[in-house]
């Protein structure tokens, strides 16, 4: 059944997810099993207990990735995992069962950055070509396009992530981390309709969310305490403020490089509000949004595995004494060699 | 305040669409070239937030120009503000961008005398204003231009500037012209040495600014964290 199709295993475990895909080099996802380590409201996961629950359930969603696909240890080419960036406990498990796995069943490893990762699944999944990359999640804000091999950062956040931000606004609220504050912020947003005035700080094409976290964590408590507004009206106006600044620094780099096109990739870019916010601001410039569900903006092994592939198929493999982790690895480090041979098609 | 150019000689020509304004080209009280620049409002953003950025970047914008002036720096000489339509009218600048001469030098080779001169004027307009306590905000190349006539640098767009002396503000405002120059001018060799070179000359206060820049750069580097 499968002819001389690629097929790649790919473990991604930088944060609170732990994932096993196993995808096509056409892009097909045969199975993509995840599981996400919760912790109670208001409190964040710790790399060291992050880890013991990656430890925990990583064989096991091995076992969940093939039977799902149907495919043997034997019919696949090869083994991918995420390098970086991410937290180091966390990034050691997958690099560390995908060595042994590499012995066990004698498959190359390729090492695959998270970051374009996400930008290569949201290209596969919603087939734009040439889109400036959004890509906004937990432990990354950064506006992206490709230029000359690389895919370089135009604009990025100056300190935390904007996921980061939310994340930690949901910790002061004690919403639940079930399944994942942002979504709880969105729901609740949803109520909320007096727009609380916050700090906004776009600095030419970066952003900068810290101040306004500090902002809203020290007059919440007196906000609500004083009636002056709820707790949904605060989630509402945090959302609001957020994405506006992400926006305007998208269209930003829009204009600055030229390219008609938007694509949100990481976690963040599941919100729906975000999603809309943008089409509006595309449609204004006569551009396209791309944006896709849960399924692949939020971390998976799916964009791992199909990111190794395309390194594969280009002829990149990690050594085995190479198949490190790191926990910085800017996405501009890495040599994009499948865009190029693309581009020179087109 | 005063009112917009009556439209009876002047008819307006549309020559740029940006991402928060349009920019026309007409002709002020008679004969005078100007540019008038329009913000518009975007309608992603809630009403009350949109409302707030555009009334705060048209003062910026007609302060900050007036006041970069002030402390000898060139910049467009403002005719009018209309904080109704939010718009500014202003001197017409006849020359071009720094950023088209530098994507010309990628194509035909640098002109060294040229890109020392440019540098150098950037450096020592960046310094001035610095030292006037006013950072530009967007600092990129397609906000400076060259005037044909005299040669001379003229810094325009100032609706992120803002007033500030502390070293932090000025050290980014520097990291965004680095960063914008890095992406889109990686090949006329390291113009930002040279721009730094002629505001360490200029600005009184470049050490403090300098050493902050360095920290600044290695924040950036950081970045790169869990996701």
């Amino acid at each position: 059944m499968k002819d001389k199709k690629l097929i790649a295993l790919g473990f991604e475990g930088s944060a609170n997810k732990i994932g096993v895909g196993v995808v096509a080099i056409d892009g097909s996802i045969l199975s993509n099993p995840r599981h996400t380590y919760i912790t109670p409201p208001g409190q964040g996961f710790l790399p060291r207990e992050t880890a013991q629950h990656h430890h925990q359930y990583i064989l096991p969603l091995v076992k969940s990735a093939l039977d799902t696909a149907g495919v043997s240890p034997d019919e696949i080419d090869c083994l991918c995992y995420t390098k970086g960036p991410g937290m180091g406990a966390p990034l050691q498990v997958s690099a560390v069962v995908v060595r042994v796995l590499s012995q066990m069943w004698k498959k190359p490893i390729v090492g695959v950055n998270h970051c374009v990762a996400h930008i290569e699944m949201g290209r596969a999944v919603t087939g734009a070509v040439d889109p400036v990359v959004l890509y906004v999640s937990g432990g990354n804000t950064q506006v992206i396009a490709y230029s000359e091999g690389r895919y370089r950062i135009f604009g990025e956040t100056i300190d935390i992530a904007v996921g980061n931000c939310l994340d930690r606004f949901a910790r002061v609220l004690t919403l639940s981390n079930d399944p994942s504050p942002g979504y709880n912020i969105e729901q609740l947003a949803k109520k909320g309709d007096k727009f609380i005035e916050l700090p906004y700080v776009v600095k030419g094409m970066d952003v900068s969310f810290s101040g306004i976290l500090s902002y809203i964590e020290a007059t919440t408590e007196e906000k609500l305490k004083s009636n002056e507004c709820t707790p949904a009206d605060l989630c509402f106006s945090l959302q609001e403020t957020l994405f506006a600044m992400l926006v305007e620094i998208t269209e930003r780099a829009m204009a600055h490089c030229d390219k008609k096109d938007v694509l949100i990739v990481g976690g963040v870019g599941c919100n729906e509000r975000l999603q809309q916010m943008m089409q509006i601001m595309c449609s204004e410039r006569d551009g396209k949004l791309f944006a896709t569900d849960d399924r692949y903006c939020v971390d998976n092994g799916a964009m791992i595995a199909y990111t190794g592939l395309l390194e594969y198929a280009n002829g990149a493999s990690t050594p085995m004494e190479e198949s490190t982790f790191t926990q910085r690895f800017r996405t501009d480090e890495v040599l994009a060699t499948w865009r190029e041979k693309e581009s020179v098609i087109a | 305040m005063e009112t917009k150019t009556d439209g009876s000689d002047g008819s307006l020509v549309l020559i740029k669409q940006g991402a928060e304004a349009r920019v026309f080209e007409s002709t002020f009280v008679g004969s005078r070239r100007c540019i008038i620049k329009e913000r518009f409002s975007k309608k992603y953003r809630h009403p009350t937030l949109d409302s707030k950025l555009t009334l705060k970047r048209l003062n910026a914008e007609a302060r900050c120009m007036t006041k970069a002036r002030r402390l000898g720096v060139l910049t467009p000489v403002l005719y009018a503000v209309d904080p109704v339509m939010h718009s500014l009218t202003f001197e017409y600048i006849e020359g071009p961008s720094v950023k088209d001469i530098l994507l010309g030098f990628g194509l035909v080779g640098v002109d060294k005398e040229r890109m020392a001169d440019i540098a150098t004027q950037i450096g020592n307009a960046i310094g001035k204003l610095h030292d006037g306590g006013l950072v530009h905000g967007d600092l990129t190349t397609s906000n400076m231009l060259v005037r044909s006539a005299s040669n001379q640098l003229v810094l325009i767009d100032f609706g992120l500037s803002f007033t500030s002396t502390l070293p932090e503000d000025k050290a980014v405002d520097l990291y965004v012209l680095e960063r914008a120059l890095l992406s889109m001018h990686s090949s006329c060799g390291n113009v930002m040495d040279q721009i730094l070179a002629a505001y360490r000359k200029s600005s009184k206060q470049w050490s403090s600014t300098l050493n902050k820049l360095a920290e600044v750069r290695l924040r950036g580097r950081k970045r790169t964290m869990v996701g």
